[in-house]
C-alpha cells in the first residue's frame, strides 16, 4: 500500500468510526427513553 | 486483476454507501404507511415507543433493501438505473452488505419486540423474510407476476404499525394491507412500461418483456379494478367514515381514468409515454392521499 492509499484508508476508517460512535450515542439515549417510557416515568 | 479493483476492495466502504444500501427514498412510503397504521389504531402508545416502532419499520425496510442488493449485485450491474449502486459500482464488497443486512434485520426485529410487542416484531420479521426469500430469491427471477405476490412485502407496514399499538390485527389493517397489495401491480407496471429496456438487459422477467406491452396495459387496468374495490372496502365495511369515503372515491376515480387512458394507448417509445409516467407519479400521491385520509377520518369520526 502506498502512503497515499494508506491515508485514504485511514480517512475512511475515521469517518466510519465517528458515524458509528454517533449512532451508539443515539442508541444509548433511545434505550434510556424506552426504559423511562416502559416503567411509566414519562408522560402518561 | 487490475490495481483499480484491488484498490476498490481494499478501501473500506464509505458510511454513506451503507445509507444508500437501505434505499432511503423507497423507505419514505414504507415509513408513511406504517405511521398511518399506527395513528389509525385505537388506543394509546407512548410517543417514544411509537417513534421506536416507526424506526424499526424503517430499519427493517433498510435491512431488506440491503439483502436485496446483496443478492442482486450481478443483475443491478446490468441495468442503467441500478449500475451505480454501491455493490455493482464496486464501492463495497458483497460480504459487508450481507452482514449489514442480516445485522440490521435482527436489530430491528428485536428492538420492535422489546419496545412494543412480539406480534408487531413477528410481522416485521415475516415482511423482511418475505421480501428477501419469496420475492427477491424465488419469484423475481422466475415469473412475470413476481411483483404481484412480492408486493405483499410492501403491504405489511400499516399492519405492523397497527399491531405495535393494539397487539392484534383487526379488519382495518387487513384492508389497508389489501389496498397496498393491489396498488403495487399498476404502480410498478406503469414504471416497467417506460424502463422495460433495462429489465430486458438484466434478464428479469418483467411483464412488458415476457407478455408484451398490450398485455401489461390490460393487467394494469385489471389490477386497478381490484385495487378500487380494496380502496372502497374500508368505508363499505364501515371501518372508516365519510371523509375517507369521499377522498377514496375521488382519488380512485382519477386513478381509474388515468389507468384507462394507459389501457387504450399503444405507444411503444418510452420518450413519448407521458400518460404512463403520469400514472406512475400519481400512483405514489394516491397512496399518500388515501392513507392520510384514513388517519384524518379515524381521528375525526372514530
Amino acid at each position: 500500500m502506498t502512503p497515499e492509499e494508506e491515508k485514504q484508508v485511514r480517512a475512511r476508517q475515521k469517518s466510519r468510526a465517528i458515524v458509528t460512535g454517533l449512532l451508539l450515542g443515539a442508541l444509548v439515549i433511545l434505550f434510556y427513553a424506552i426504559t423511562i417510557a416502559k416503567i411509566g416515568g414519562g408522560g402518561q | 486483476m487490475t490495481t483499480v479493483t484491488l484498490d476498490q476492495t481494499r478501501l473500506p466502504a464509505h458510511w454513506r454507501d451503507f445509507v444508500a444500501l437501505t434505499k432511503p427514498r423507497v423507505m419514505t412510503l414504507v415509513v408513511f404507511t406504517g405511521l398511518c397504521g399506527l395513528l389509525a389504531a385505537p388506543g394509546h402508545l407512548h410517543p417514544v415507543l411509537a417513534f421506536t416502532a416507526i424506526l424499526c419499520i424503517a430499519l427493517g425496510a433498510g435491512a431488506a433493501a440491503s439483502l436485496n442488493q446483496w443478492y442482486e449485485a450481478d443483475i443491478d450491474a446490468k441495468m442503467k438505473r441500478t449500475a451505480s449502486r454501491p455493490l455493482p459500482a464496486g464501492r463495497m464488497d458483497r460480504q459487508s452488505a450481507l452482514h449489514f443486512g442480516v445485522g440490521l434485520s435482527f436489530f430491528s426485529v428485536i428492538l420492535m419486540g422489546v419496545a412494543t410487542n412480539w406480534l408487531a416484531a413477528a410481522v416485521l420479521a415475516v415482511s423482511i423474510l418475505f421480501y428477501v426469500f419469496i420475492y427477491t430469491i424465488w419469484l423475481k427471477p422466475r415469473t412475470a407476476q413476481n411483483i404481484v405476490i412480492g408486493g405483499a412485502a410492501g403491504a405489511f407496514p400499516p399492519v405492523i404499525g397497527w399491531a405495535a399499538v393494539t397487539g392484534d390485527i383487526s379488519a382495518l389493517p387487513v384492508a389497508l394491507f389489501m389496498l397496498i397489495f393491489f396498488w403495487t401491480p399498476p404502480h410498478f407496471w406503469a414504471l416497467a412500461l417506460f424502463v422495460k429496456t433495462d429489465y430486458a438487459a438484466a434478464g428479469i422477467p418483467m411483464l412488458p418483456v415476457v407478455s408484451g406491452e398490450v398485455a401489461t396495459r390490460r393487467q394494469i387496468w385489471f389490477y386497478t379494478a381490484i385495487m378500487a374495490v380494496a380502496a372502497m372496502a374500508p368505508v363499505l365495511l364501515r371501518l372508516t367514515g365519510p371523509l375517507y369515503g369521499t377522498v377514496a372515491l375521488l382519488a380512485t376515480a382519477l386513478f381509474a381514468a388515468m389507468a384507462f387512458q394507459v389501457l387504450r394507448r399503444r405507444e411503444t417509445d418510452p420518450a413519448r409515454m407521458g400518460p404512463e409516467k403520469r400514472l406512475f407519479k400519481y400512483s405514489v400521491l394516491y397512496l399518500f392521499l388515501l392513507f392520510g385520509a384514513v388517519v384524518a377520518d379515524r381521528w375525526l369520526f372514530a
